[in-house]
């Protein structure tokens, strides 16, 4: 188990953790909704269920620090403080949305707030996000990047490439791995020859820690140490935190159905859902506040995306190259 | 740095490369240089000579052989306000960065809708003689013709590698630059001063009435030995050095074939999908076949680049084998002609005696 416990969090903590949990949960629960209407045409990777990581990790950031997410990127954006309707218009590929309707769900930006665009090929953020630690360290302030990234990623060779070279320039990167032990359909006991990522991580002088434990203030507390370092200068380090992906692979559904993950595990994964437990600690009355506040947002954001237009036919030739 | 001068010198192509890359880190702190060996005593055939020592090792680095995260690190970087300059000894190599190059540095300004810009510039050689061999041979430019978003040059000479490279780096796009290793030791007048060599614009290095021909990378300089020698036959040929591959300047090429009646294509490459099958097929395209524009190709055999110098010597065009063809296209009814062998021999292949 990790060193450090959890903190001791406050009412206001836990008021703008639910908060952002529950802005994730039910977008993507919206989203899902709005599916079958055909309304979004982009292949969406939700993160129901996994919301906990991005949501701890991304409370100890300052705005002015940096995230790199994944094609599953949803939670990060949010939790990051990204702009929702922009993101929800760029779901529905209209021209307001984040990346005027040309990239889609697996490539969420807003550089406003500091989020970086998301690739849909498994790993290829890595890299780039260590260019923007290394562009941090010669800017020579305390500002971070932090790059989630999933089990697959691991499997990758870039990922080892990169951990070595932000190892050997000791630059201000937090790497995030969110287990949901699967790559698409395939378990990790079928990829990976040793569970040990630690030992795999540490093997190029990073810091590692690593939690299975779903607790929200255990991720913060964990992120919040690393973070923390890292602005000293120490170097970047790693966060294994493990997670449950509720829905499918791709698409607004679950599917247990197909029976190709154990149901105890959802089982485990639900009854420890950070959300449910984080609305229990609220009283009714401040939940029920919060709750209203989300749904109006959410509903904001989905009106905009329906209201903006879609691009014009001319738009296709734009941006193939920056002036 | 001294203040430069208008007045031209002659220099080699990589120093007129490293010309270029010393002015513009010295007018933009942004501007770095990354790649293996970079800083070492050999410098990249001399073409980052004594940067380090002028710029510090923060701006001129060694990087480990990863060049799939390297590339993303140069994207990062690029994105996050710099200008990198990411070099790789051979252009084989960039075979390992085809991810990071086609899926992000070409893509993310218009997959992120404008938000994003990659001033990214990768420098690499291509290999050629002295056992060079299937890996460190292969110009693989037209693999990244075919990728929107990617610029990509392949200059000819040092006056014009040294005003590319300075368009390169001021670029907002990912440029992928091409050296040829056999014209490193060519020199050319070279002015001090920095300049640009607008991209999208060929020039036309010889004028002549009888055939157009197309030179890519080194071959322009074979091309114009094969100017020199059909000359002696009578046969005036205008040799067309497009600079740019992507933006290609097909109105320059098109107009001098139209004029001339014939266009041959002489790729430092494989013709298969290469620079020469997209220039014909654009000139297919635009020009009527009532105009009767004859139209031909040249490049690698269609094999790997074998390493004995034998066979070698027959995977390459070279400036006989170029001339018994455009000669064949100008007088097709004398079937026997070739050139004198000695008169076909190129200086810039002398200088370069080996080993590696």
């Amino acid at each position: 188990m990790p060193e450090s416990g959890p903190d001791q969090p406050g009412s206001e903590d836990i008021e703008r953790l639910f908060r952002s949990l529950y802005l994730i949960r039910r977008s993507e629960e919206r989203i899902a909704d709005i599916y079958p209407s055909d309304k979004i045409k982009s292949p969406v990777h939700l993160s129901i269920g996994q919301e906990a990581v991005a949501v701890g990790i991304c409370d100890p950031l300052r705005p002015a620090d940096i995230v790199a997410g994944t094609y599953r990127g949803h939670a990060a954006y949010i939790a990051k403080g990204g702009n929702l309707p922009a993101m929800m218009a760029e779901l529905y590929g209209k021209a307001d949305g984040c990346a005027a309707g040309k990239g889609g769900s697996m490539h969420l930006i807003d550089m406003a707030n500091n989020i970086l665009g998301c690739s849909a090929v498994v790993g290829t953020n890595i890299p780039v996000a260590v260019g923007f630690a290394l562009k941090l360290k010669r800017d020579n302030n305390d500002n971070i990047v932090t790059c989630f990234l999933g089990d697959g990623a691991t499997e990758e060779g870039v990922f080892y490439e990169s951990l070595n070279f932000a190892a050997l320039h000791k630059l201000p990167i937090l790497f995030v791995c969110e287990n949901n032990s699967l790559a698409i359909h395939t378990p990790i006991e079928k990829r990976w020859a040793s569970n040990d990522l630690g030992m795999r991580v540490k093997g190029f002088g990073l810091g590692f820690k690593k939690t299975e434990d779903p607790d929200i203030f255990l991720i913060r507390s964990l992120a919040a140490a690393a973070i923390e370092r890292i602005r000293q200068g120490e170097g970047p380090e790693l966060i294994e935190c493990h997670t449950y992906r509720w829905r499918e692979h791709v698409g607004p559904n679950e599917d247990m159905d197909a029976a190709y993950r154990s149901l105890e595990a959802f089982r485990h994964w639900q009854e420890n859902d950070q959300m449910a437990r984080l609305a229990e600690m609220l009283g009714a009355d401040k939940r029920k506040t919060l709750q209203d506040s989300v749904e109006d947002e959410i509903t904001a954001a989905i009106d905009f995306a329906e209201q903006s237009p879609f691009p014009l036919i001319d738009e296709l030739h734009t941006d193939v190259f920056a002036q | 740095m001294s203040s430069p001068s208008n007045t031209p010198r002659t220099l080699t192509y990589a120093a007129a490369i490293l010309e270029a890359v010393d002015q513009e880190m010295d007018r933009d702190p942004d501007v770095f240089v990354m790649g293996l060996d970079v800083d070492d005593h050999k410098a990249i055939l001399g073409s980052t000579q004594g940067l380090l020592e002028k710029y510090g090792p923060e701006r001129i680095f060694s990087t480990p052989l990863s060049e799939d995260a390297m590339t993303g690190v140069a994207i990062g970087a690029a994105m996050a306000g710099m200008r990198p300059i990411h070099v790789h000894i051979r252009m084989d190599f960039l075979t390992l960065c085809m991810n990071q190059l086609v899926n992000m540095a070409a893509k993310s300004h218009y997959m992120f809708g404008g938000a994003v810009n990659v001033p990214l510039v990768v420098r690499s050689t291509i290999g050629k003689s002295w056992g060079q061999g299937p890996q460190h041979s292969q110009a693989l430019y037209s693999m990244f013709a075919h990728i929107p978003g990617l610029k990509v040059v392949a200059p000819s000479n040092a006056h014009d590698a040294k005003g590319c490279m300075i368009a390169a780096i001021r670029d907002n796009n990912p440029v992928i630059f091409t050296e040829h290793r056999m014209l490193y030791y060519t020199e050319a007048m070279v002015p001090e001063e920095p300049y640009e060599i607008p991209f999208g614009e060929a020039k036309i290095r010889s004028k002549g009435d009888d055939l157009t021909l197309v030179g890519i990378s080194n071959m322009v300089v074979e091309c114009m030995r094969v100017h020199e020698i059909l000359a002696d036959e009578g046969i005036s040929v205008e040799v067309i050095d497009p600079i740019s591959l992507v933006p290609l300047d097909m109105d320059t090429i098109i107009a001098s074939a139209r004029r001339t009646g014939r266009l041959l294509v002489v790729d430092n490459a494989w013709t298969s999908c290469g620079m020469s099958a997209e220039i014909l097929a654009s000139a297919a395209e635009r020009i009527d076949p009532d105009e009767g524009v004859r139209m031909q190709r040249m490049g690698f055999a269609p094999t790997p680049c074998p390493t004995t110098p034998t066979l070698e010597d027959a995977f390459y065009p070279n400036p006989a084998t170029i001339a018994q063809k455009a000669y064949a296209m100008v007088r097709p009814e004398d079937k026997n002609w070739s050139p004198d062998p000695k008169r076909a021999e190129l200086a810039y292949q002398m200088h370069f005696k080996g080993p590696f």
